[in-house]
Protein backbone atom coordinates (compact mmCIF):
# COMPACT_ATOMS: atom_id res chain seq x y z
CA UNK A 1 0.00 0.00 0.00
CA UNK A 2 1.41 3.32 -0.72
CA UNK A 3 2.65 4.98 2.21
CA UNK A 4 0.76 8.24 1.74
CA UNK A 5 -2.32 6.37 2.13
CA UNK A 6 -1.20 4.59 5.04
CA UNK A 7 -0.30 7.49 6.74
CA UNK A 8 -4.17 9.06 6.27
CA UNK A 9 -5.37 5.56 7.66
CA UNK A 10 -3.72 6.38 10.78
CA UNK A 11 -5.50 9.59 11.16
CA UNK A 12 -2.80 11.76 11.13
CA UNK A 13 -4.54 14.43 9.02
CA UNK A 14 -8.03 13.82 9.61
CA UNK A 15 -10.44 17.56 9.06
CA UNK A 16 -11.86 18.65 11.82
CA UNK A 17 -15.24 18.63 13.68
CA UNK A 18 -16.86 21.41 11.71
CA UNK A 19 -19.21 21.34 14.37
CA UNK A 20 -18.24 21.22 18.31
CA UNK A 21 -20.01 18.10 20.02
CA UNK A 22 -23.60 18.71 21.17
CA UNK A 23 -24.15 18.60 24.93
CA UNK A 24 -26.59 18.49 27.14
CA UNK A 25 -29.26 21.26 27.63
CA UNK A 26 -28.83 23.78 30.14
CA UNK A 27 -31.03 24.49 32.46
CA UNK A 28 -31.74 28.30 31.12
CA UNK A 29 -30.44 30.40 27.93
CA UNK A 30 -30.86 34.52 27.22
CA UNK A 31 -32.32 33.76 24.26
CA UNK A 32 -33.68 30.06 22.70
CA UNK A 33 -34.16 29.82 19.33
CA UNK A 34 -36.90 27.42 17.47
CA UNK A 35 -35.71 26.67 13.70
CA UNK A 36 -31.62 25.76 12.79
CA UNK A 37 -32.38 26.91 9.31
CA UNK A 38 -30.36 29.61 7.13
CA UNK A 39 -32.72 32.38 9.23
CA UNK A 40 -32.23 31.20 12.90
CA UNK A 41 -28.31 30.13 12.35
CA UNK A 42 -27.89 33.43 10.93
CA UNK A 43 -29.71 35.27 13.81
CA UNK A 44 -27.77 33.31 16.20
CA UNK A 45 -24.64 34.24 14.36
CA UNK A 46 -25.43 38.32 14.17
CA UNK A 47 -26.52 37.70 18.12
CA UNK A 48 -23.06 37.02 19.15
CA UNK A 49 -21.42 39.08 16.73
CA UNK A 50 -22.79 42.19 16.81
CA UNK A 51 -24.34 42.00 20.10
CA UNK A 52 -22.31 40.24 22.28
CA UNK A 53 -25.08 37.88 23.24
CA UNK A 54 -23.86 34.49 23.50
CA UNK A 55 -25.77 32.76 25.94
CA UNK A 56 -28.34 31.05 23.09
CA UNK A 57 -29.15 27.88 22.06
CA UNK A 58 -30.86 27.16 18.68
CA UNK A 59 -33.19 24.11 19.07
CA UNK A 60 -33.80 22.15 15.55
CA UNK A 61 -35.90 19.50 15.60
CA UNK A 62 -34.12 17.50 12.84
CA UNK A 63 -30.84 18.25 11.53
CA UNK A 64 -29.11 21.96 10.27
CA UNK A 65 -30.90 23.08 7.40
CA UNK A 66 -33.39 20.47 6.66
CA UNK A 67 -35.93 22.56 6.26
CA UNK A 68 -36.40 24.71 3.38
CA UNK A 69 -32.85 26.20 3.48
CA UNK A 70 -31.90 23.12 1.89
CA UNK A 71 -34.73 22.63 -0.64
CA UNK A 72 -34.71 26.05 -1.93
CA UNK A 73 -33.92 26.72 -5.44
CA UNK A 74 -31.07 29.39 -3.97
CA UNK A 75 -32.42 32.08 -6.43
CA UNK A 76 -31.07 36.21 -4.71
CA UNK A 77 -32.23 38.98 -6.22
CA UNK A 78 -33.76 42.25 -4.73
CA UNK A 79 -35.95 43.70 -7.38
CA UNK A 80 -39.49 43.87 -6.14
CA UNK A 81 -41.97 46.51 -6.44
CA UNK A 82 -42.98 47.70 -2.74
CA UNK A 83 -40.38 50.29 -1.62
CA UNK A 84 -39.99 48.56 1.45
CA UNK A 85 -39.26 45.37 0.11
CA UNK A 86 -36.85 46.59 -1.85
CA UNK A 87 -34.90 47.79 0.65
CA UNK A 88 -35.16 44.89 2.65
CA UNK A 89 -34.10 42.54 -0.09
CA UNK A 90 -31.20 45.64 -1.09
CA UNK A 91 -30.11 45.23 2.41
CA UNK A 92 -29.84 41.36 2.19
CA UNK A 93 -27.42 41.34 -1.26
CA UNK A 94 -25.45 43.47 0.34
CA UNK A 95 -24.43 41.07 2.73
CA UNK A 96 -24.18 38.43 0.49
CA UNK A 97 -21.92 40.26 -1.64
CA UNK A 98 -19.33 39.83 0.95
CA UNK A 99 -20.31 36.63 2.86
CA UNK A 100 -18.08 34.47 2.12
CA UNK A 101 -15.27 36.65 3.38
CA UNK A 102 -17.45 37.52 6.44
CA UNK A 103 -17.42 34.26 7.41
CA UNK A 104 -14.99 32.46 6.05
CA UNK A 105 -17.07 29.86 4.36
CA UNK A 106 -17.36 29.52 0.89
CA UNK A 107 -21.49 30.27 0.10
CA UNK A 108 -20.51 30.33 -3.51
CA UNK A 109 -22.24 33.38 -4.25
CA UNK A 110 -22.53 33.94 -8.62
CA UNK A 111 -23.82 36.90 -9.94
CA UNK A 112 -25.79 35.17 -13.24
CA UNK A 113 -28.46 38.31 -14.17
CA UNK A 114 -32.33 37.70 -14.09
CA UNK A 115 -34.92 38.28 -16.44
CA UNK A 116 -38.21 38.66 -15.31
CA UNK A 117 -40.51 37.99 -18.60
CA UNK A 118 -43.28 39.52 -19.84
CA UNK A 119 -45.77 38.37 -22.25
CA UNK A 120 -48.42 40.80 -22.10
CA UNK A 121 -48.59 44.28 -22.03
CA UNK A 122 -50.35 44.66 -19.02
CA UNK A 123 -46.91 42.81 -17.50
CA UNK A 124 -44.90 45.40 -19.42
CA UNK A 125 -46.52 47.68 -17.61
CA UNK A 126 -45.56 46.26 -14.24
CA UNK A 127 -41.90 45.93 -15.02
CA UNK A 128 -41.90 49.53 -15.56
CA UNK A 129 -43.08 50.45 -12.58
CA UNK A 130 -40.96 48.12 -10.82
CA UNK A 131 -37.54 49.02 -12.72
CA UNK A 132 -38.60 52.47 -11.40
CA UNK A 133 -39.44 51.95 -8.11
CA UNK A 134 -35.87 49.75 -8.11
CA UNK A 135 -33.99 52.78 -9.68
CA UNK A 136 -35.18 55.07 -7.04
CA UNK A 137 -33.98 52.98 -4.44
CA UNK A 138 -30.78 52.14 -5.69
CA UNK A 139 -31.07 48.56 -7.50
CA UNK A 140 -29.80 48.04 -10.70
CA UNK A 141 -33.54 47.26 -12.56
CA UNK A 142 -34.09 48.05 -16.42
CA UNK A 143 -36.72 46.85 -18.62
CA UNK A 144 -35.24 45.63 -21.99
CA UNK A 145 -36.95 44.76 -25.33
CA UNK A 146 -37.80 41.45 -27.15
CA UNK A 147 -34.08 42.24 -28.84
CA UNK A 148 -32.46 42.65 -25.72
CA UNK A 149 -33.53 39.38 -24.07
CA UNK A 150 -32.99 37.35 -26.75
CA UNK A 151 -28.92 38.76 -27.11
CA UNK A 152 -28.71 38.76 -22.89
CA UNK A 153 -30.08 35.11 -23.06
CA UNK A 154 -29.76 33.22 -26.17
CA UNK A 155 -31.29 29.81 -25.50
CA UNK A 156 -34.73 31.55 -25.21
CA UNK A 157 -37.26 30.56 -27.66
CA UNK A 158 -38.20 33.83 -29.30
CA UNK A 159 -40.71 32.73 -31.57
CA UNK A 160 -44.32 34.95 -32.14
CA UNK A 161 -45.78 31.58 -32.91
CA UNK A 162 -46.38 30.47 -29.21
CA UNK A 163 -49.35 30.81 -27.03
CA UNK A 164 -47.31 33.47 -24.91
CA UNK A 165 -44.40 35.40 -27.03
CA UNK A 166 -41.67 36.81 -25.08
CA UNK A 167 -42.44 40.56 -25.70
CA UNK A 168 -39.89 41.65 -23.06
CA UNK A 169 -38.72 41.55 -19.60
CA UNK A 170 -37.50 43.34 -16.50
CA UNK A 171 -33.47 42.80 -16.49
CA UNK A 172 -31.57 42.76 -12.92
CA UNK A 173 -28.35 42.10 -13.88
CA UNK A 174 -26.97 41.47 -10.06
CA UNK A 175 -29.84 38.59 -9.80
CA UNK A 176 -27.33 35.87 -8.30
CA UNK A 177 -27.38 32.54 -7.10
CA UNK A 178 -25.82 31.04 -3.52
CA UNK A 179 -25.23 27.74 -2.35
CA UNK A 180 -28.02 26.97 0.39
CA UNK A 181 -26.76 24.40 2.63
CA UNK A 182 -23.44 26.41 2.87
CA UNK A 183 -25.07 29.90 4.26
CA UNK A 184 -26.96 27.57 7.02
CA UNK A 185 -23.52 25.69 7.71
CA UNK A 186 -21.09 28.69 7.46
CA UNK A 187 -23.85 30.66 9.86
CA UNK A 188 -23.37 28.04 12.21
CA UNK A 189 -20.37 27.29 12.69
CA UNK A 190 -19.13 30.45 13.23
CA UNK A 191 -22.17 31.13 15.65
CA UNK A 192 -20.96 28.05 17.43
CA UNK A 193 -17.30 29.03 17.81
CA UNK A 194 -18.07 32.66 19.77
CA UNK A 195 -20.33 30.00 22.47
CA UNK A 196 -23.82 29.80 20.91
CA UNK A 197 -24.88 26.25 21.40
CA UNK A 198 -26.74 24.29 18.43
CA UNK A 199 -28.81 21.46 19.58
CA UNK A 200 -30.26 19.13 16.74
CA UNK A 201 -32.58 16.47 17.20
CA UNK A 202 -34.69 18.47 19.41
CA UNK A 203 -37.95 19.24 18.50
CA UNK A 204 -39.91 22.27 20.81
CA UNK A 205 -43.48 20.79 21.90
CA UNK A 206 -44.87 24.08 23.86
CA UNK A 207 -44.20 26.81 25.88
CA UNK A 208 -44.84 27.44 29.47
CA UNK A 209 -46.57 30.97 29.36
CA UNK A 210 -46.94 33.04 32.62
CA UNK A 211 -47.92 37.26 33.14
CA UNK A 212 -47.49 37.48 29.14
CA UNK A 213 -44.44 36.16 28.59
CA UNK A 214 -43.13 32.68 27.80
CA UNK A 215 -40.94 31.42 31.01
CA UNK A 216 -40.07 28.05 29.30
CA UNK A 217 -39.36 25.93 26.59
CA UNK A 218 -40.51 22.13 26.36
CA UNK A 219 -38.71 20.13 24.26
CA UNK A 220 -38.10 16.20 23.23
CA UNK A 221 -35.12 16.21 25.69
CA UNK A 222 -36.31 18.12 28.40
CA UNK A 223 -37.65 21.67 29.88
CA UNK A 224 -35.12 24.80 29.25
CA UNK A 225 -35.73 28.40 30.83
CA UNK A 226 -36.01 31.55 28.84
CA UNK A 227 -35.01 34.97 28.80
CA UNK A 228 -36.04 35.57 25.33
CA UNK A 229 -37.79 33.30 22.09
CA UNK A 230 -37.16 33.75 18.57
CA UNK A 231 -39.20 31.36 16.24
CA UNK A 232 -37.66 31.09 12.59
CA UNK A 233 -39.89 27.89 11.71
CA UNK A 234 -40.94 28.62 8.25
CA UNK A 235 -43.57 25.92 7.16
CA UNK A 236 -44.33 25.54 10.86
CA UNK A 237 -44.66 29.04 11.80
CA UNK A 238 -48.58 28.68 12.93
CA UNK A 239 -48.15 25.51 14.46
CA UNK A 240 -44.92 26.32 16.77
CA UNK A 241 -46.82 30.21 17.67
CA UNK A 242 -49.63 28.12 18.17
CA UNK A 243 -48.14 26.71 21.19
CA UNK A 244 -47.74 30.25 22.55
CA UNK A 245 -51.52 30.95 21.74
CA UNK A 246 -50.41 33.24 19.28
CA UNK A 247 -52.67 32.88 15.70
CA UNK A 248 -50.52 34.16 12.58
CA UNK A 249 -52.36 35.57 9.32
CA UNK A 250 -50.52 32.37 7.59
CA UNK A 251 -51.47 29.80 5.15
CA UNK A 252 -49.01 26.54 5.02
CA UNK A 253 -48.71 25.29 1.18
CA UNK A 254 -46.61 23.03 -0.20
CA UNK A 255 -44.01 24.31 -2.73
CA UNK A 256 -42.26 21.84 -5.47
CA UNK A 257 -38.67 22.13 -7.21
CA UNK A 258 -37.02 19.88 -9.41
CA UNK A 259 -33.85 19.50 -11.58
CA UNK A 260 -32.81 17.96 -14.75
CA UNK A 261 -29.45 15.76 -15.42
CA UNK A 262 -26.29 17.74 -15.93
CA UNK A 263 -26.31 19.12 -19.32
CA UNK A 264 -22.91 21.34 -20.73
CA UNK A 265 -23.45 24.84 -19.52
CA UNK A 266 -26.00 26.77 -22.41
CA UNK A 267 -28.12 28.99 -19.42
CA UNK A 268 -25.84 31.68 -18.18
CA UNK A 269 -28.97 33.83 -17.15
CA UNK A 270 -31.57 32.77 -14.02
CA UNK A 271 -35.06 33.11 -16.39
CA UNK A 272 -38.85 33.56 -14.35
CA UNK A 273 -41.91 33.99 -15.82
CA UNK A 274 -44.95 34.97 -13.79
CA UNK A 275 -47.43 34.72 -16.55
CA UNK A 276 -46.41 31.22 -17.31
CA UNK A 277 -45.58 30.05 -13.24
CA UNK A 278 -42.16 28.99 -13.87
CA UNK A 279 -38.48 29.65 -13.55
CA UNK A 280 -35.40 27.58 -14.41
CA UNK A 281 -31.53 28.44 -14.02
CA UNK A 282 -28.53 26.16 -14.37
CA UNK A 283 -26.52 25.19 -11.57
CA UNK A 284 -22.03 24.71 -11.61
CA UNK A 285 -22.98 20.86 -11.96
CA UNK A 286 -25.16 21.54 -15.03
CA UNK A 287 -28.46 20.71 -14.08
CA UNK A 288 -31.55 22.69 -14.73
CA UNK A 289 -33.27 23.82 -11.33
CA UNK A 290 -36.66 24.55 -12.03
CA UNK A 291 -39.96 25.65 -10.32
CA UNK A 292 -42.88 27.37 -10.39
CA UNK A 293 -45.95 28.72 -7.72
CA UNK A 294 -46.86 27.15 -5.04
CA UNK A 295 -49.55 24.20 -4.53
CA UNK A 296 -53.00 24.88 -5.42
CA UNK A 297 -54.44 24.15 -1.52
CA UNK A 298 -52.89 24.14 1.74
CA UNK A 299 -51.53 21.30 3.28
CA UNK A 300 -48.96 20.51 6.67
CA UNK A 301 -46.35 18.22 5.33
CA UNK A 302 -44.42 18.52 1.38
CA UNK A 303 -44.86 15.98 -1.03
CA UNK A 304 -44.08 15.62 -4.40
CA UNK A 305 -47.21 15.59 -7.41
CA UNK A 306 -47.31 14.55 -10.81
CA UNK A 307 -49.65 17.78 -11.55
CA UNK A 308 -46.58 19.70 -10.42
CA UNK A 309 -44.22 18.50 -13.43
CA UNK A 310 -47.00 18.64 -15.95
CA UNK A 311 -48.24 21.75 -15.69
CA UNK A 312 -44.16 23.23 -15.03
CA UNK A 313 -43.35 21.63 -18.16
CA UNK A 314 -46.12 22.68 -20.29
CA UNK A 315 -44.90 25.93 -19.89
CA UNK A 316 -41.22 25.58 -19.19
CA UNK A 317 -41.17 24.00 -23.11
CA UNK A 318 -42.46 27.17 -24.84
CA UNK A 319 -39.55 28.82 -23.71
CA UNK A 320 -36.76 26.50 -24.10
CA UNK A 321 -38.27 23.85 -26.23
CA UNK A 322 -34.92 21.83 -26.23
CA UNK A 323 -35.47 20.63 -22.68
CA UNK A 324 -38.18 18.47 -24.20
CA UNK A 325 -35.80 15.32 -24.28
CA UNK A 326 -34.05 16.05 -21.11
CA UNK A 327 -34.97 13.47 -18.60
CA UNK A 328 -35.52 14.79 -14.60
CA UNK A 329 -33.27 13.46 -12.27
CA UNK A 330 -34.90 14.76 -8.81
CA UNK A 331 -37.98 16.25 -7.65
CA UNK A 332 -39.06 17.41 -3.91
CA UNK A 333 -41.10 19.92 -1.72
CA UNK A 334 -41.11 22.18 0.71
CA UNK A 335 -43.15 24.36 2.84
CA UNK A 336 -43.97 27.46 2.48
CA UNK A 337 -45.66 29.68 5.28
CA UNK A 338 -48.13 32.20 2.72
CA UNK A 339 -49.13 35.59 4.71
CA UNK A 340 -51.91 37.07 2.55
CA UNK A 341 -50.17 40.17 1.29
CA UNK A 342 -46.81 38.03 0.03
CA UNK A 343 -44.55 40.41 2.35
CA UNK A 344 -42.49 38.30 5.79
CA UNK A 345 -44.25 38.99 9.19
CA UNK A 346 -40.82 40.01 11.95
CA UNK A 347 -40.51 41.61 15.26
CA UNK A 348 -42.47 41.14 18.44
CA UNK A 349 -45.93 39.26 18.91
CA UNK A 350 -48.25 39.60 21.82
CA UNK A 351 -45.86 38.25 23.92
CA UNK A 352 -43.60 40.43 25.86
CA UNK A 353 -40.82 38.16 25.12
CA UNK A 354 -41.66 36.32 21.87
CA UNK A 355 -39.83 37.51 18.67
CA UNK A 356 -41.26 35.96 15.36
CA UNK A 357 -39.33 35.68 11.36
CA UNK A 358 -42.15 34.04 9.57
CA UNK A 359 -43.99 34.45 6.64
CA UNK A 360 -41.03 33.47 4.17
CA UNK A 361 -43.49 31.72 1.85
CA UNK A 362 -41.51 31.52 -0.95
CA UNK A 363 -39.14 33.91 -1.12
CA UNK A 364 -37.03 33.93 2.02
CA UNK A 365 -33.45 32.36 1.06
CA UNK A 366 -32.60 35.67 -0.02
CA UNK A 367 -33.23 37.03 3.25
CA UNK A 368 -31.67 34.88 5.20
CA UNK A 369 -28.71 37.51 6.04
CA UNK A 370 -30.42 40.66 6.88
CA UNK A 371 -33.02 38.64 9.00
CA UNK A 372 -30.53 37.21 11.12
CA UNK A 373 -29.25 40.45 11.39
CA UNK A 374 -32.42 42.42 12.23
CA UNK A 375 -33.96 40.14 13.66
CA UNK A 376 -31.01 39.94 16.07
CA UNK A 377 -30.80 43.53 16.75
CA UNK A 378 -34.79 43.38 17.80
CA UNK A 379 -34.05 40.74 19.98
CA UNK A 380 -30.63 42.62 21.55
CA UNK A 381 -32.22 45.92 21.25
CA UNK A 382 -35.74 45.23 22.34
CA UNK A 383 -37.18 47.83 19.75
CA UNK A 384 -38.31 46.82 16.22
CA UNK A 385 -35.74 48.39 13.61
CA UNK A 386 -37.15 50.49 11.15
CA UNK A 387 -36.67 48.44 8.12
CA UNK A 388 -38.67 45.71 9.71
CA UNK A 389 -41.81 47.80 11.11
CA UNK A 390 -43.93 48.13 7.90
CA UNK A 391 -43.67 43.98 8.20
CA UNK A 392 -45.50 43.64 11.78
CA UNK A 393 -47.62 40.32 12.82
CA UNK A 394 -50.61 42.78 13.54
CA UNK A 395 -50.48 44.71 10.30
CA UNK A 396 -53.52 42.80 8.78
CA UNK A 397 -55.58 43.79 11.94
CA UNK A 398 -56.15 47.58 10.67
CA UNK A 399 -55.98 46.28 6.93
CA UNK A 400 -52.15 47.85 6.37
CA UNK A 401 -51.15 45.27 4.14
CA UNK A 402 -47.45 45.24 2.34
CA UNK A 403 -48.86 43.84 -1.39
CA UNK A 404 -45.92 42.40 -2.42
CA UNK A 405 -46.74 41.72 -6.17
CA UNK A 406 -43.00 41.30 -7.34
CA UNK A 407 -43.02 37.99 -5.09
CA UNK A 408 -46.68 36.91 -6.30
CA UNK A 409 -46.20 35.65 -9.37
CA UNK A 410 -43.94 33.08 -9.35
CA UNK A 411 -42.61 32.86 -5.90
CA UNK A 412 -39.03 32.61 -6.25
CA UNK B 1 -55.05 11.96 -10.61
CA UNK B 2 -56.17 13.09 -7.44
CA UNK B 3 -60.34 12.28 -6.84
CA UNK B 4 -62.22 14.76 -4.36
CA UNK B 5 -66.29 13.94 -5.02
CA UNK B 6 -68.38 16.85 -5.23
CA UNK B 7 -71.68 16.32 -3.70
CA UNK B 8 -73.43 18.33 -6.84
CA UNK B 9 -71.18 16.81 -9.82
CA UNK B 10 -69.74 12.95 -8.18
CA UNK B 11 -66.28 11.91 -8.65
CA UNK B 12 -63.84 14.64 -10.32
CA UNK B 13 -60.35 15.34 -10.24
CA UNK B 14 -58.79 17.83 -7.93
CA UNK B 15 -57.76 20.10 -10.67
CA UNK B 16 -61.38 21.29 -10.72
CA UNK B 17 -61.78 22.68 -7.24
CA UNK B 18 -60.86 25.61 -5.37
CA UNK B 19 -59.97 25.90 -2.06
CA UNK B 20 -62.05 28.40 -0.06
CA UNK B 21 -60.65 28.37 2.99
CA UNK B 22 -61.07 27.29 6.87
CA UNK B 23 -65.17 26.67 8.04
CA UNK B 24 -65.53 29.01 11.10
CA UNK B 25 -68.27 31.32 12.05
CA UNK B 26 -68.48 34.45 9.92
CA UNK B 27 -68.87 37.82 11.78
CA UNK B 28 -72.32 39.67 12.13
CA UNK B 29 -72.52 41.98 9.19
CA UNK B 30 -72.47 45.06 11.75
CA UNK B 31 -69.55 43.52 13.60
CA UNK B 32 -66.48 45.91 14.05
CA UNK B 33 -63.71 45.99 11.14
CA UNK B 34 -60.80 44.33 13.93
CA UNK B 35 -63.57 40.98 13.55
CA UNK B 36 -63.55 40.63 9.66
CA UNK B 37 -59.84 41.31 9.74
CA UNK B 38 -59.15 38.42 12.26
CA UNK B 39 -62.08 36.55 9.84
CA UNK B 40 -60.63 36.93 6.76
CA UNK B 41 -56.61 36.94 7.21
CA UNK B 42 -55.75 35.03 10.27
CA UNK B 43 -55.84 31.83 10.73
CA UNK B 44 -55.59 28.55 13.10
CA UNK B 45 -53.46 26.77 9.88
CA UNK B 46 -52.72 23.72 12.21
CA UNK B 47 -52.53 19.79 11.12
CA UNK B 48 -55.26 17.43 11.83
CA UNK B 49 -58.42 17.08 10.49
CA UNK B 50 -60.17 20.61 9.48
CA UNK B 51 -63.42 21.21 7.79
CA UNK B 52 -62.90 23.52 4.33
CA UNK B 53 -64.64 25.67 1.84
CA UNK B 54 -64.34 24.37 -2.06
CA UNK B 55 -65.75 25.18 -4.80
CA UNK B 56 -66.44 23.10 -7.95
CA UNK B 57 -65.09 25.87 -10.38
CA UNK B 58 -66.96 24.86 -14.05
CA UNK B 59 -70.45 24.55 -12.00
CA UNK B 60 -69.33 27.57 -9.38
CA UNK B 61 -71.01 25.28 -6.52
CA UNK B 62 -69.43 25.91 -3.04
CA UNK B 63 -69.60 22.75 -0.62
CA UNK B 64 -67.87 21.79 2.42
CA UNK B 65 -65.16 19.06 2.66
CA UNK B 66 -63.60 17.44 5.48
CA UNK B 67 -59.79 16.79 4.99
CA UNK B 68 -56.74 15.46 6.41
CA UNK B 69 -54.73 18.31 6.39
CA UNK B 70 -51.17 16.36 7.09
CA UNK B 71 -52.06 13.51 4.54
CA UNK B 72 -54.47 15.17 2.31
CA UNK B 73 -56.69 12.64 2.64
CA UNK B 74 -60.33 13.23 1.72
CA UNK B 75 -62.77 11.82 4.20
CA UNK B 76 -65.81 13.40 3.69
CA UNK B 77 -67.61 15.86 1.49
CA UNK B 78 -71.09 17.80 2.32
CA UNK B 79 -73.53 20.03 1.17
CA UNK B 80 -73.21 23.35 2.55
CA UNK B 81 -76.75 23.12 4.20
CA UNK B 82 -76.07 19.46 5.85
CA UNK B 83 -73.29 21.27 7.51
CA UNK B 84 -74.60 24.70 8.49
CA UNK B 85 -78.23 25.08 9.84
C1 LIG C 1 -38.98 24.43 -3.48
C2 LIG C 1 -38.64 25.74 -2.85
C3 LIG C 1 -37.96 26.71 -3.59
C4 LIG C 1 -37.63 27.95 -3.03
N1 LIG C 1 -36.90 28.83 -3.77
C5 LIG C 1 -36.49 30.00 -3.21
C6 LIG C 1 -35.64 30.86 -3.96
O1 LIG C 1 -35.24 30.56 -5.10
N2 LIG C 1 -35.26 32.03 -3.38
C7 LIG C 1 -35.66 32.38 -2.12
O2 LIG C 1 -35.29 33.45 -1.66
N3 LIG C 1 -36.45 31.55 -1.38
C8 LIG C 1 -36.87 30.37 -1.89
N4 LIG C 1 -37.66 29.51 -1.16
C9 LIG C 1 -38.10 29.92 0.20
C10 LIG C 1 -37.03 29.63 1.24
O3 LIG C 1 -36.56 28.30 1.11
C11 LIG C 1 -37.55 29.79 2.66
O4 LIG C 1 -38.31 30.97 2.79
C12 LIG C 1 -36.38 29.87 3.65
O5 LIG C 1 -35.54 28.76 3.48
C13 LIG C 1 -36.87 29.93 5.07
O6 LIG C 1 -35.74 29.75 5.91
P1 LIG C 1 -35.92 29.43 7.42
O7 LIG C 1 -34.56 29.29 8.00
O8 LIG C 1 -36.84 30.43 8.02
O9 LIG C 1 -36.74 28.06 7.43
P2 LIG C 1 -36.29 26.54 7.32
O10 LIG C 1 -35.06 26.35 6.54
O11 LIG C 1 -37.50 25.76 6.93
O12 LIG C 1 -35.91 26.22 8.83
C14 LIG C 1 -36.86 26.02 9.83
C15 LIG C 1 -36.36 24.89 10.70
O13 LIG C 1 -37.19 24.79 11.85
C16 LIG C 1 -37.28 23.44 12.21
N5 LIG C 1 -38.45 23.27 13.06
C17 LIG C 1 -39.77 23.29 12.71
N6 LIG C 1 -40.56 23.08 13.77
C18 LIG C 1 -39.73 22.93 14.84
C19 LIG C 1 -39.95 22.69 16.23
N7 LIG C 1 -41.18 22.53 16.73
N8 LIG C 1 -38.87 22.58 17.03
C20 LIG C 1 -37.59 22.71 16.55
N9 LIG C 1 -37.34 22.94 15.23
C21 LIG C 1 -38.39 23.05 14.40
C22 LIG C 1 -37.33 22.70 10.89
O14 LIG C 1 -36.91 21.36 11.01
C23 LIG C 1 -36.41 23.54 10.01
O15 LIG C 1 -35.10 23.02 9.93
C24 LIG C 1 -38.02 28.26 -1.69
C25 LIG C 1 -38.71 27.30 -0.95
C26 LIG C 1 -39.01 26.04 -1.49
C27 LIG C 1 -39.74 25.04 -0.66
Amino acid sequence: MPLVLIKHALGLSRPKRQLPAQKELKSSYDVVIVGGGGHGLAAAYYLAKDWGVTNVAVLEKSWLGGGNTARNTAIVRSNYITPEGVRFYKESMGLFETLSQDLDFNVMYTKRGHLTLAHTDAAMRTMRWRAEVNKHLGVQSEVVDDKDVARIEPALNMSRAVRWPILGALHHPVGATARHDAVAWGYAQRAAEMGVEIHQGTEVTGFELSGGKIVSVQTTRGKVGCGKVLQAVAGMSSKVAGMAGVTLPIRTIPLQACVSQPLKPFLDTIIVSGSLHCYIWQSQRGECVMGGAVDPYPLQAPRSTLDFKEGLMAHMLELIPGLADVPLMRQWAGLADMTPDFSPVMGKTSLENHYIDAGWGTWGFKATPVCGKRMAECVATEKVPDILSAFRFDRFKNFEQVGEAGAASVGS
Amino acid sequence: MKIMNCPLNGPRNISEFAYGGEVKPTPDAQAPTQEWADYVYYHANQPGILREWWLHVPTSYWFIAERDVTTDRIIATFKPEEVLR
